[in-house]
């Protein structure tokens, strides 16, 4: 495929702007000749069509949730609803500066103030943030919470440490990380879970937090969460949930009930705001009392008059994350789904998804090897080892690219050799299950029958498999 | 009840439990402990229907002021530019609306390809060797700008122009807590507005990791960043550039920067009440293994066709975990598609253009007010934000507002030790007409 650049042709334009309706003066009498720019920076020359056409020829090589069954795990890939988009742009939204003003900004911190209830209260906790970008901003806000918490209690360069499991996502260490944690790994048991023994004795005065994705990554629920959080508290540390997980247990259970006393949302994930590739995302925080104080400035407020507000009045907060107040295009939307679903909806949210991956869990468990046999959660783990001679986890997956289905996600969690991650969601019919669940063992029948099969696909998409290692070494990164 | 949301009828879900061999969906969730369960309380929330739905949310949009009653001169790192539908229509395709990160790179093409081309255009506009595809925001792109100069010089003193955008300078405010780094001050020039060389030059007595400028800077002066480099030595120079500038400005790696980043919002896409935002991060090729975020490389496939996929993965967290360069993961791919899209359309030379007719604008704009004995308070180079001298901000502000005009509180300025001034920001969005109305109402004020 051609970049926009290599069509580009001297002259054309996408788009013209009014002539100067003020009188002008030539520019270098404006800004001194010195900091202007000699050589126009090089991007494309294109007419309006040209470009429309472009994008609309890669989005052609692209997958969405729209064209068929998603199943990547750990990214929660529902249906993202129309309404969601045009809500977000609703001009009194879409134009509003964030900083015209609490009077000129009521709706805006209204719903922000309404969302963040509803998500404070579906986690079951004290106080909620709004801001990070991200789960992974959302886990840097966490850690640096449990800082400010050691520091206010003089204890922050006795309690170093921070623990999660082997089976954790690669962010929340290196969150923990970047607030000047070290980070110890606690290893799972033998049922995939945080194993006891070993855990209690990496506990003790050194810590300062754990951190755990419940259920955890292999979708299995934490059994011992409570004795796990009351390990930690014993200890004097602070537990975090990584809510990436959340759509497994909405309706049924809450992390305030766990025991955690910080949580992050991905609203990108569970509340229906669309992935975009990548981004943008969303992850609010929500926290225990004994917390509140430190979130991020400022907080969405409701005053006593019963207007909306932003209070930045905060002596002890950690700071500020972003320049604004986070991203409100996707709390909108997430703002939105949640009404649409109401509370019983929610529940049936989980139910479904649950549903959903026992039921692969079930219907794929004599084709592939299922590690941690057990009633799953929103998802379900098996390991690709042994399923074909000759081929791995990775060709298994290319292959399914040729059945038009996006592969599950494959190589986590790390401790499960040839890990295939499947998430199915609510949002998926019983017909695209089972067509699913067909193409995976028709493509482990044709591979044990052929295994270039495999080992040669994707055979049917835009480029056939691509050198990664050509692409580290000689780094062309740019047009 | 059904939801339109979710597919599965009675007989599916019972042909499904028979499969699984589950009396109940119920059953399934024996993994959560009983006594989590008897704790639990419902949100207690009714479902409304799409109907109620978008009647509730037109009705909370109409709480915010009514955008066609006032007019914007707000600016201060969030743009009030024309948007070309185009784009908008562009990132309403749900192949690139609604995928995930590209990591079955075969059936991302779309994905990759436009990173690629983002990573291009922003080498381009900043004069860099090398930029991922995106950060969170401009505020949070310059906390990785300071992370990535910590790990390569080993130091953990900054030199931070106090011109630098209040809001953004509170973020690095939490990491310099967080991460125990020393900010040293650099003051501004009263009369240009420019930043104090002779301030930097003494701050760079002390080792620096780094000096931190942004340019145009908060009050909307342009900096001169010749020299800067010199003066600092082996600290890293980082710029926070506004990229809507760069069509007309010399990019900041002419003079030595061996970071800026920018806040693209201004590029293609609208306030949205601040978020979501755009931020780009570009770099030297020589720092490449410690920079933050995803970068899209070029390839060939098997039978040699050309194609993208993600590279340097070994920096990221998802691989190196604890000792990543980043912890970042979903990031604002869908808005650097946007920016992509926006800055095709505008063109080589239509960015050029779109600088100088803000500048146009805003000069004009300043002259009737100069004329008008309102004085601007800086006389340094400025492209399309000028601060204007005003003895009571607040209540001239207020006065604005009251007669239909947007403009930044004074608090924010204050924030750069400037209180007797308001700052205006003026898009090619702004007819004459318009910005003789603002003089009047000043005058009046
Ligand atoms: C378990 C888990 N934790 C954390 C994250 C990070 O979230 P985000 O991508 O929103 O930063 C992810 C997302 O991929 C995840 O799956």
């Amino acid at each position: 495929m051609s970049t926009i650049f290599e069509k580009s042709v001297p002259g054309r334009i996408g788009y013209r702007l009014p002539e100067a309706d003020v009188p002008t003066e030539p520019i270098e009498s404006l800004i001194p000749d010195a900091l202007l720019r000699k050589e126009a920076p090089n991007l494309p020359e294109s007419s309006q069509i040209e470009v429309v056409r472009h994008y609309t020829k890669l989005s052609k090589m692209n997958y969405g949730v729209e064209d068929g069954f998603y199943p990547l795990g750990s990214c929660t890939m529902k249906y993202n609803p129309k309404i969601n988009e045009d809500m977000a742009r609703l001009a009194g939204f879409a134009d509003a500066h964030a900083w015209q003003g609490e009077e000129l900004s009521q709706g805006s911190l209204h719903l922000m103030y309404d969302l963040g209830e509803m998500l404070r209260q579906t986690a079951g906790m004290d106080a909620i943030t709004l801001q990070p970008a991200a789960g992974s901003q959302g886990e840097m806000v966490g850690m640096m919470l449990i800082r400010k918490a050691l520091e206010k209690r003089g204890e922050l360069g006795k309690r170093t440490k921070i623990i999660l499991p082997d089976s954790a996502h690669g962010t929340n260490p290196a969150s923990a990380m970047i607030c000047g944690f070290e980070v110890m790994e606690t290893k799972s048991n033998k049922n995939g879970k945080v194993d006891l023994e070993a855990f209690r004795a990496n506990v003790d005065d050194t810590v300062a937090g754990f951190m755990l994705t419940n259920p955890n990554t292999l979708g299995l629920f934490e059994e011992d969460i409570l004795e796990i959080t009351q390990i930690i508290h014993d200890a004097g540390g602070y537990c975090y949930m990584d809510g990436a997980n959340l759509n497994a247990i909405l309706g049924h259970a809450r992390p305030g009930d766990m025991g955690f006393d910080i949580v992050h949302y991905n609203l990108h994930k569970t509340f229906s705001t669309p992935h975009g590739g990548g981004g943008p995302g969303s992850g609010p925080v929500s926290v225990v009392a004994e917390l509140a104080p430190y979130l991020p400035v400022p907080v969405a407020v409701k005053h006593d008059d019963g207007t909306y507000g932003l209070d930045f009045d905060r002596p002890d907060s950690i700071g500020k994350m972003q320049a604004f107040h986070g991203s409100f295009g996707m709390l909108i939307r997430a703002y939105t789904y949640i009404r649409m679903l109401g509370s019983d909806g929610l529940k049936s949210v989980s139910d479904h998804a649950v549903l959903h991956a026992n039921y692969i869990k079930e219907r794929l468990k004599d084709t592939f090897n299922l590690p941690y046999d057990e009633t799953c959660m929103h998802e379900v783990v098996f390991s690709g080892r042994g399923a074909v001679e000759g081929a791995h986890m990775t060709d298994i997956a290319k292959r399914l690219l040729d059945y038009g289905i996006h592969p599950s996600s494959i190589y986590f969690p790390l401790i499960v050799p040839e890990a295939m991650m499947i998430e199915p969601t609510e949002t998926v019919s019983k017909e695209e299950l089972d067509e699913f669940i067909d193409a995976l063992k028709a493509i482990v029948k044709e591979g044990k029958q052929d295994v270039n099969v495999l080992l040669e696909a994707p055979h049917t998409t835009p480029v056939r498999r691509l050198d990664d290692v050509k692409a580290a070494k000689e780094l062309i990164l740019r047009a | 009840m059904m939801h339109e949301f979710i597919p599965a009828t009675d007989a599916d879900r019972q042909a499904m439990l028979d499969a699984i061999g589950a009396a109940s969906i119920e059953e399934l969730f024996v993994g959560i402990p009983d006594e989590i369960k008897a704790r639990f309380e419902s949100l207690d929330l009714p479902a409304l229907t799409e109907l109620e739905t978008r009647q509730q949310l037109q009705a909370l949009a109409s709480e915010n002021a009514n955008p066609d009653q006032y007019v914007s001169f707000m600016g201060g790192g969030l743009y009030d530019h024309d948007v070309p539908s185009a784009v908008g229509h562009m990132l309403m395709r749900q192949e690139f609306l609604t995928c995930y990160t590209p990591y079955q790179a075969e059936l991302s093409q779309g994905t990759l390809t436009w990173m690629f081309e983002f990573q291009s255009m922003v080498c381009e506009l900043t004069g860099m060797e090398v930029a991922n595809s995106s950060m969170y925001d401009g505020a949070s792109a310059l906390a990785e700008a300071l992370l990535m100069a910590e790990r390569v010089t080993k130091k953990k003193r900054f030199a931070i122009a106090k011109s630098i955008n209040p809001a953004h300078r509170q973020v690095l405010n939490t990491f310099q807590w967080a991460r125990e780094y020393e900010f040293i001050e650099i003051p501004f020039d009263p009369q240009t507005g420019q930043l104090d060389r002779a301030a930097v030059k003494q701050a760079a007595q002390e080792s620096l990791a780094g000096l931190i400028v942004q340019s145009p800077n908060f009050t909307g002066v342009i900096e001169e960043l010749s020299g800067l480099k010199d003066m600092i030595g082996d600290a890293f120079l980082v710029v926070s550039a506004n990229p809507m500038s760069l069509g007309l400005l010399a990019p900041p790696g002419q003079f030595g920067a061996d970071i800026v980043v920018c806040e693209g919002q201004a590029l293609g896409h609208a306030p949205n009440f601040g978020g979501p935002m755009l931020g780009m991060f570009a770099t030297q090729k020589q720092y490449i293994r410690q920079m933050p975020g995803r970068l899209a490389g070029q390839t060939v496939d098997k039978e040699g066709k050309t194609g993208y996929v993600m590279t340097l993965q070994a920096r990221e967290q998802h691989i190196r975990r604890a000792k990543a360069t980043s912890n970042i993961c979903t990031n604002q791919a869908l808005l650097a598609l946007g920016t992509t899209i926006y800055l095709s359309l505008i063109g080589k030379h239509g960015l050029r253009q779109q600088g100088e007719l803000n500048a146009q604008k805003a000069h004009y704009l300043s002259r009737e007010l100069n004329a008008a004995g309102i004085e601007t308070k800086f006389n340094g180079p400025f492209l399309n934000e000028f601060v204007i001298q005003v003895s009571d901000p607040q209540a001239t502000k207020e006065k604005l507002v009251s007669k239909g005009f947007l403009v930044l509180g004074a608090d924010t300025l204050q924030l750069c030790g400037i209180d007797d001034g308001l700052l205006l920001t003026v898009t090619e969005k702004r007819t004459r007409a318009e910005l003789d109305q603002l003089v009047s109402a000043l005058k009046e004020a």
